[in-house]
């Protein structure tokens, strides 16, 4: 079974994001830059399901600036075995709708089974990108899932949908979105870095794989952030310490604000 | 004035409250249809429907369009968006709105905005992000402009509409059946308010210790007609059902009250509840960064200060 797992390389959680000034898009050198970490539980299972299968490719696929080759070595180093990572300057500031497509064009007719995908990206949290790819290539979409079976040429999920479970089949090829839960990513080991380093990464430019430059950039978003400003500071809270009362004080603070 | 395409979110056959919501806010920019999608449609929600302001009712009532996973819904909507030329579609902000959103898009050449958190009458969108850090206005440049709305961003208001039923069938195409929905567990329900709806959601993490601490946030939840939720340190170990993660990776909540309750405040766990209106946080680390959001904290044990706000909230409703 031939894999793709869609990555993306997104500030650190935890670093302070802006907007630039300028042109309304993430500051992405001020910050510190990682593997989405919801990526990694598509790459876990989609090593799960190879090594369950006894051999098959698991192929890590991203778009983006130079330095998310990084994103990709390090998930080469948790045991995938080759990378795709298209870079071009006309990409920069795509929105979903020129990502999706971007990655559509770069993924069709390389003959992958599964293409995966993280639930969201930390920093756009949209989790739009694997619908917007599934519609696009024409397969069958089986995302938010939790339990995952591949038997044959048939994949099987257990989706977190909006009311509850959902038991969903399809025959691949077919997208694959996982949640967080499904699985506990493994830590690269010593032998996994060193290993990654020789790994095979494909880079591809816009134009090898298709692309329509009208389409993509920010030139080719279909949507424009027009301002921005940092939330209006909230008045800071008052914040006590609990001496028997503090329940009630809770309370009374609730009535003052008229919730009760 | 232009059409407004409202998707309808029911469960049960009943209308939600995030749909009475979106029409409230088409009510401001157009004029609103609503979108049914699916078995099960009643007169009852027609009404409702009617009642904030549904001129029309496009009611796609086969099994079938809920028996493939999101591209039905897509390709309903995108024949609609077709026929129609709405100004604008309004969908609920949940996980799978999201995902027909994102169909709906590519489908119709239109650009997507996700997690709004209102709509000004020129389609211009507002939305919360990095964590409620930064508040930005966009809007759609190409075809019909569809948004996403987060659910609890508007007070529903009542404005009678026609609610004219308007049948409608889509062949689906193939790629739309290529995905079969084999099996459903519906979620249990419990007595309590939706999560992603209640106006007071009151959360436990890992500060709650066991499943059984659980009990006084419950009891509190139960005081204030509130949903509970946990953090996911909680749910992870086994406290409370996942079903009732807030969070990055859980349901995001923008309730009245959020009230935390032995959680620290991690990042993900911010990225769920940080556009509350109000935040009252207890814990007995007073250096726990959930006191950074919250407008009243306590610095204590849990066990003694939840158990106390609910005698007193009881007192004090009577
Ligand atoms: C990919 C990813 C996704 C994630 N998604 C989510 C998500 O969606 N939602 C989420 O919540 N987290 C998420 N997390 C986890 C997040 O990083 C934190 O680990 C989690 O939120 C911590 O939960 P907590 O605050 O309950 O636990 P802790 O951080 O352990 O905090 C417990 C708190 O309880 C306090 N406490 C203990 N006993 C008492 C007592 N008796 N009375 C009062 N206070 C007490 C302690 O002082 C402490 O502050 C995610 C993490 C990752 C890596
Ligand atoms: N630039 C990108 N390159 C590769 N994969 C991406 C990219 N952007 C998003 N994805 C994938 O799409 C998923 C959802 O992203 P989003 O819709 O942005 O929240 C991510 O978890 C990734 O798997």
């Amino acid at each position: 079974m031939k894999i793709a797992v869609c990555v993306k390389q997104v500030p650190d959680s935890w670093a302070e994001k802006k907007l630039r000034d300028g042109d309304s898009l993430l500051d992405r050198d001020s910050v510190e830059a990682v593997l989405n970490e919801l990526d990694e539980y598509a790459i876990e299972e989609a090593l799960q399901i190879t090594e369950a299968q006894g051999g098959g490719e698991v192929v890590i696929v991203t778009m983006g600036p130079e330095r998310a080759g990084e994103a990709v070595r390090k998930a080469l180093s948790m045991g995938a075995d080759s990378g795709i990572h298209l870079v071009d300057a006309s990409l920069a500031g795509s929105d979903a709708a020129g990502t999706s497509y971007a990655l559509a064009k770069l993924l069709e007719g390389r003959g992958f089974d599964l293409i995966m995908f993280g639930s969201e990206s930390t920093d756009a949290r949209m989790s739009v990108v694997p619908s917007m790819v599934a519609e696009r290539l024409g397969l069958p979409q089986l995302t938010f899932a939790n339990k995952v079976e591949v038997s044959g040429g048939t994949v099987t999920i257990d989706r977190v949908g909006d009311y509850g479970i959902e038991t969903i089949s399809a025959a691949t090829p077919a997208v694959l979105g996982m949640i967080e839960r499904s699985n506990e990513p493994r830590y690269p080991s010593f032998k996994g870095i060193m290993a990654a380093k020789k790994k095979p990464v494909e880079t591809v430019s816009a134009a090898d794989a298709g692309i329509d430059a009208g389409a993509v950039g920010t030139s080719g978003s279909w949507s424009q952030v027009n301002s921005f400003a940092a939330r209006p500071p909230k008045a800071a809270g008052v914040v006590v310490q609990d001496e028997g009362a503090g329940g009630v004080a809770i309370a009374e603070f609730l009535d003052a604000q008229k919730v009760l | 004035m232009g059409e407004v395409l409202v998707l309808v979110d029911a469960a049960d056959g009943s209308v939600k409250k995030v749909t009475t919501e979106l029409l409230t806010l088409a009510q401001s920019l157009g004029e609103p249809s609503a979108v049914w999608i699916g078995p099960g449609y009643t007169d009852a929600a027609g009404a409702t429907l009617g009642e904030f302001g549904a001129q029309k009712v496009y009611v796609a009532d086969s099994a079938d369009y809920i028996n493939h996973p999101v591209a039905p819904k897509a390709e309903v909507l995108s024949k609609l968006v077709a026929d129609q030329s709405p100004i604008a579609v309004l969908i609920g902000s949940s996980p799978e709105g999201k995902e027909v959103a994102a169909r709906l898009a590519v489908r119709t050449n239109s650009g997507i905005i996700t997690d709004a958190i209102g709509i000004a009458p020129d389609l211009t969108a507002t939305q919360s992000i990095f964590g409620g850090a930064t508040v930005v206005q966009s809007k759609v440049s190409a075809g019909t402009p569809i948004i996403t709305v987060r659910p609890n961003s508007t007070a529903p208001v009542a404005n009678a509409g026609a609610a004219t039923r308007v049948d409608v069938s889509v062949e689906l195409s193939a790629a739309a059946k290529s995905a079969t929905i084999t099996n459903r567990a519906a979620a249990v329900k419990g007595g309590r308010p939706e999560l992603t709806e209640a106006a007071i959601v009151v959360s436990g993490g890992r500060g709650v210790g066991a499943a059984e601490g659980f009990g006084v946030i419950e009891d509190l939840a139960d005081s204030l007609g509130a949903a509970v939720g946990a953090s996911r340190a909680a749910t992870d170990a086994g406290y409370y059902p996942h079903a009732f993660q807030v969070g990055q990776t859980g349901k995001t909540v923008s309730p009245q009250l959020y009230i935390a309750n032995g959680i620290s405040g991690a990042i993900q766990h911010r990225a769920g509840m940080q556009t509350s209106k109000l935040i009252v946080a207890v814990n007995k680390d007073a250096e726990a960064p959930m006191f950074e959001l919250a407008d009243f904290g306590v610095v204590g044990d849990l066990f003694t200060v939840v158990p106390q706000l609910t005698e007193e909230i009881k007192k004090r409703k009577g």
